[in-house]
């Protein structure tokens, strides 16, 4: 059992990358989607508790597998718990000054007007291209419940394009 | 875009602060080069002359588990301790170790070699008569090239029994650098 266990601990280390580079790897993605969902003022606090909430978590990953998708459902929970704290006064886009932005920027302004969850479920399908099971873990829902908030948010954007 | 230093700088304080990194690191400048120096909540884990981060950190997960992080405040007892030992200011380090996933041979090697006094050397023959096994300087020689924590774990005062410096893993250069500074060349 002993050897078991240790065994266990040889191999989680192995598979699973140093914090550091997992974080150095992700981090500016993580505040671009941040400051995208919160604008630049929001998306500092939110970036700290994004990656504070990855570390608390680390210890216990099974395998390193999709870790990109894991940190961006975690950075989307904390975005919508802030939505949700102060849905009056969240601004949502902040135009970036980069070449060519990337297929999420362009999906996160045309999903501004949806509500919290339809939009998340939206960009993190359409423009991360995470999987229903993902999606889910991000928002807290089942699978079920996360095709249904995007085809939602699919349906409410189409019928806002031919208004 | 870039994560702003500040707040990087947030973050990495924060981790530390709430007790979640399990090995955090930070590079130390001194004399002898930059350092790169790891620390966990139990001690002092590793010092190295090699001060690239990118090549340590498996070897500190293997140590500690994935929860590694640049922290400087993780570091900050044996940054003051290195400093006040290179201005000639300490004779002893007063810190605490954290010597996981070493074999029970190298720790009892390393911890009578944390008795060689500051300013005096050993040799290997003699290190290895101190932990009971007379015929085994080579094996003892082998644990002072892999010496994890070198400086604080004073490797540099050992040498051959004919008083030939013989080696030291930072380059023999260092080696003589550490004892002049303590008096001993």
């Amino acid at each position: 059992m002993r050897t078991a266990v240790r065994w266990m601990t040889m191999m989680h280390a192995v598979t699973i990358p140093p914090f550091e580079s997992f974080y150095e790897q992700h981090r500016v993605e993580v505040l671009r989607l941040l400051r995208h969902r919160l604008g630049t003022d929001k998306a500092d606090d939110a970036f700290q508790e994004t990656f504070l909430r990855a570390l608390r978590a680390y210890r216990r990953l099974e395998h390193g597998e999709h870790l990109r998708a894991w940190v961006l459902t975690i950075a989307q929970n904390v975005a919508l718990d802030a939505l949700r704290r102060s849905k009056p006064t969240a601004e949502l886009v902040e135009s970036g000054a980069e070449d060519a932005p990337p297929a999420y920027e362009e999906l996160a302004q045309l999903t501004d007007g949806l509500p919290p969850t339809d939009d998340a479920a939206v960009v993190l399908r359409y423009g991360y291209d995470l999987s229903y099971d993902q999606i889910a873990s991000a928002l807290g829902s089942s699978p079920d419940a996360a095709r249904q908030a995007a085809s939602t948010g699919v349906r409410r954007l189409r019928r806002s394009a031919s208004s | 875009m870039t994560v702003s230093s500040d707040l990087d700088r947030r973050f990495r304080n924060a981790a530390f602060a709430l007790d979640l990194v399990d090995m955090g690191f930070d590079v130390v400048e001194t004399p002898i080069g930059a350092l790169f120096v790891a620390a966990s909540a139990r001690g002092l884990a590793a010092i190295s002359f090699e001060s690239d981060p990118d090549d340590q950190l498996e070897r500190l997960a293997r140590i500690a588990g994935p929860a590694v992080l640049r922290s400087p405040k993780s570091i900050d007892d044996a940054r003051r301790e290195l400093d006040e030992y290179f201005a000639g200011r300490r004779r002893v380090f007063d810190l605490a170790l954290d010597l996981r996933a070493l074999p029970p041979f190298t720790v009892s090697v390393l911890h009578e070699l944390a008795r060689v006094p500051y300013g005096e050397t050993t040799t290997y023959g003699a290190l290895a008569a101190a932990v009971g096994r007379p015929r085994a300087a080579r094996a003892v020689g082998t644990v002072m090239n892999r010496n994890r924590i070198p400086i604080v774990l004073p490797c540099h005062r050992v040498v051959g029994a004919s008083g030939d410096l013989v080696g030291y893993a930072g380059g023999l250069d260092r080696k003589v650098t550490l004892l002049e500074l303590e008096g001993a060349l």
